[in-house]
């Protein structure tokens, strides 16, 4: 009866397809590029050994990064995941060096040193949410505020100094980081478990769809019986699930922590999350993009180790130049596709 | 016509044969379109009919495909983003264009500010601003920050500040959308103050009655094409439908149908307060229709946020099929079978940066599982089955919301809420900014579920709508029930005897 079906309907349709399709796998070609010019530069990079190097390495910010998809996909930011793995690692190690006295140099204690891990990673999570969401206080704040605080307990644990995990006890745990099952290397493969995962609840679960709604726009999810509070709470839980996971394969890997672990990750993760394609305003998430991002960003550090064409030293520089790029590109093609 | 601003005393400025395409679509076919100074110049049609492309293509925020655009009788190509404003083209956006934390005088003098050596002469501004606002006799103060302001005043800040640009022809797209009927009073007086300094307005609306009394000549699109241009004397509402639509429309209402009154009341609601509702009572029956009117502002949205819980209440009962309920959250409420849908379907009701199934089943996720996982394919058969019911036309099911027409998203709005299959539905401003043909489409949709057993709650402030749709109407005003009317009594005169406060006593 409306006379006419949606006019506007047709100026999507004649958007090239082509477009749409390279802001999804962007990313993806960016790090296909990247791996030609590492073969290029040197033909060692492809070498088993350098993609398993990458691919252990970039596991810590990737899992970060999976619980920041969340997070930044239901309209927050947590800029304390940095400080958080800091200090978890600080009190896991002293947790873990109290106890071998007691319960001696086994899997036990180490096992003691993980379930503090994950309640701290929990808790923080918890309290980032509930300030945000009950407190009514931004985010932004909120972490900012948090990540101060986790930042000084370690140093103030540590004594200024480094917090170093006992070293039978290390050997013991050693595994946890260097060791592999069917020759994938283990941190590789929780990695990955935490992408499946992840991916499943963000796009086959209803909570996963509750947090596109919030970020895309509160009031709407409000009037659509969307429990907000609640989801947005259990978002921040999720990134300190997922800290406290990166934290676990990483104290076995140094063996300490101090004021210095784990400084920058939390824009290493929004970074790998923005590169990925997610929308920093929310309501738009790709758990698959934040993975893509961090194996990224580690790569652009790994070919500049073996290259003298660029120095080391501008690993952060040339990051940060893929970054404001991938927006660009990003911004480019989300406007023309979503302008109304 | 008081004043001549072009030598030539013809339009100021006009459409010839405009033509605009996007891709492969066609929106625009060959119209033409002039302003005259001093004139109110109404744009009339259905959604989708071209009216907001041709509004864009008039200001530059579009450029035409062919056709030319003349400024003084001289083609001319308009600037972009807004830039015509120098050549004295302004538009009132729907949304308004005011920085929030701003005073008044600071937006009107917002991007030009006036300044001596590197410094903000603000007492100069102000000055001026106290002049503008008094010569449009107004009383807001030139120091309160927008935020403070009503819709309605914002509104007239907008109308000021194109004033202190020194518009010559003025775009308004539904400048009344938001406005109370006594706020559209002093809008329309503003406006034809406006055109008596010789400004050129065009008025784009859906409500006849509005365009009727306003304006000076109605153009009428239909599907992107030019169909008339007439003095609005030579016009009657009637005429104007059907120009828009391009046949009669014959049943607009549907035919009303009580309910036998010993239909069970299946719900029930009294002495509910709010920080703003009084002791509100009122009881609906199986399949009914009960309208609510009332001026804008009158506590009918909040009472409704109160029975399903998304506003706090104070005090009052509520029996839902004869037992108590007290929905502390919407979705007990949703749970519980009574839904609530929204007339802020952008703001609150819709996501529209996300396709047409995640929005419909947004609610309804529940009912779309397997193994606790959501099925895409079940999803997208409910999608199916609702752009069927709904008739929800679009060329692409992946299309954004935020790009299709309101009358499509509020079909699709409509369908989100019976997805959860309620058996009361409270509606709120069931078509607002919908076009004719739409708005008949959902009157027989919501006759049509009364006459499923479905009982329904219609809030509108479009009065013909409650007179047509409603079996009962309940008014309100001032956070209060001030009168209920049945059958016969539903007037036009008695409602607004009551919703003025020129009458009070609740019948039932």
């Amino acid at each position: 009866m409306s006379g006419e079906a949606d006019v506007a309907v047709g100026e999507r349709k004649n958007m090239p397809k082509l477009k749409i399709d390279f802001a999804v796998a962007g990313p993806f070609l960016a790090l296909v590029v990247l791996f030609i010019l590492g073969t290029v530069i040197n033909p060692s990079f492809m070498s088993e050994g350098n993609i398993s190097n990458i691919l252990t390495r970039s596991a810590f910010i990737g899992i970060i990064a999976v619980g920041a998809t969340f997070v930044i996909t239901a309209g927050g930011i947590d800029l304390s995941v940095g400080s958080m793995a800091a200090v978890i690692s600080g009190v896991m190690i002293i947790v873990m060096d109290s106890l071998v006295d007691q319960t001696g140099v086994t899997w036990a204690t180490i096992l003691i040193g993980c379930g503090v891990s994950v309640i701290m990673g929990v808790g923080a999570g918890a309290i980032n949410g509930l300030l945000t969401t009950r407190a009514k206080i931004e985010a932004f704040i909120v972490t900012l505020g948090t990540m101060g605080i986790y930042r000084s307990l370690v140093t103030y644990f540590a004594d200024g100094g480094t917090l170093a995990l006992d070293n039978s006890l290390r050997t013991l745990y050693r595994p946890a980081y260097y060791g592999s099952i069917l020759g994938v290397p283990f941190p590789v493969v929780v990695f990955a478990l935490v992408a499946i995962i992840g991916w499943i609840v963000l796009n086959r679960t209803a909570f996963g769809r509750h947090c596109l709604a919030i970020g895309s726009n509160e009031a709407v999810a409000k009037y659509s019986a969307i429990k907000v509070d609640r989801v947005k709470t259990a978002t921040y839980i999720i990134q300190g699930l997922c800290v406290s996971l990166a934290t676990i394969i990483y104290v076995p890997r140094l063996g300490s922590a101090s004021a210095s672990t784990g400084v920058l990750w939390e824009l290493e993760a929004i970074a790998s999350v923005i590169i990925g394609g997610t929308i920093l305003k929310g309501g738009y998430g790709r758990i698959g993009g934040s993975v893509i991002g961090a194996i990224l960003l580690t790569t652009i550090g790994n070919i500049l180790n073996l290259t003298d064409i660029i120095s080391n030293y501008l690993n952060g520089a040339v990051q940060g130049v893929i970054i404001v790029v991938a927006v660009w590109l990003q911004r480019g093609s989300w406007r023309s596709s979503a302008k109304t | 016509m008081t004043i001549d601003s072009s030598a030539s005393g013809g339009p100021i400025l006009a459409a010839r044969r405009i033509s605009k395409s996007f891709g492969e679509v066609q929106i625009l076919f060959s119209v033409d379109f002039d302003v005259r100074p001093g004139e109110v110049h109404a744009l009339m049609g259905e959604n989708g009919a071209g009216k907001s492309t041709l509004v864009k293509i008039l200001s530059g925020f579009e450029q035409p495909t062919s056709g030319e655009i003349l400024l003084d009788g001289k083609a001319v190509t308009l600037p972009p983003n807004g830039e015509a404003e120098a050549l004295g083209v302004v538009v009132i956006h729907q949304e308004l264009n005011l920085a929030e934390h701003l005073t008044v005088a600071e937006n009107l003098f917002l991007g030009r500010e006036i300044t001596r050596n590197g410094f903000l002469c603000r007492a100069e501004m102000r000055r001026r601003s106290r002049e503008i606002l008094d010569s449009l006799g107004l009383k807001l103060s030139e120091t309160t920050p927008i935020r403070h302001l009503s819709i309605a005043d914002r509104q007239m800040v907008e109308i000021a500040k194109a004033i202190s640009r020194d518009a010559r022809v003025l775009f308004m797209d539904e400048p009344t959308a938001v406005l109370s009927p006594a706020e559209t009073g002093v809008f329309f007086e503003q406006v034809r103050r406006l055109r008596d300094k010789g400004v050129g307005i065009v008025f784009v609306s859906h409500k006849l009655d509005e365009v009727m009394a306003l304006s000076d000549r109605v153009t009428i699109l239909r599907d992107g094409q030019w169909i008339a241009t007439h003095p609005a004397s030579e016009l009657d509402g009637d005429a104007i439908a059907q120009l828009m639509v391009g046949r009669e429309l014959k049943s607009l209402y549907p035919k009303k149908q009580e309910p036998d009154v010993d239909e069970a009341v299946v719900l029930s609601v009294s002495g509910i307060s709010t920080d703003y509702v009084k002791n509100a009572s009122f009881d609906l029956r199986k399949g009914e229709i009960l309208g609510f009117s009332g001026l804008i502002g009158s506590g009918r949205t909040e009472l409704m946020e109160a029975i399903v819980g998304l506003t706090p209440r104070s005090a009052g009962e509520i029996r839902l099929h004869g037992r108590p309920v007290a929905f502390h959250t919407v979705d007990e409420a949703f749970s519980a079978g009574v839904a609530y849908m929204t007339k802020d379907r952008k703001g609150k009701g819709l996501l529209l940066t996300a396709p047409m199934a995640p929005n419909l089943t947004l609610i309804s996720l529940g009912r779309h599982k397997r193994h606790g996982f959501l099925n895409p394919a079940s999803e997208e058969k409910a999608m199916e089955t609702a752009m069927r019911k709904f008739d929800v036309r679009v060329r692409d099911q992946g299309v954004l919301v935020g790009r299709m027409s309101g009358g499509n998203q509020q079909k699709l709005l409509l369908a989100k809420i019976m997805e959860v299959d309620p058996g009361i539905i409270i509606i709120d401003e069931p078509t607002r900014g919908v076009d004719v043909g739409t708005k008949q489409q959902i009157y027989h949709f919501i006759a049509a579920l009364a006459r499923e057993g479905k009982s329904i709650i219609v809030i509108s402030s479009e009065m013909p709508e409650i007179i047509g749709l409603a079996t009962r109407v309940m008014i309100m005003r001032e956070g209060e029930i001030v009168g209920s009317l049945e059958g016969d009594e539903i007037n036009e005169q008695e409602i607004m005897r009551y919703s003025a406060g020129l009458k009070k006593g609740v019948a039932a």
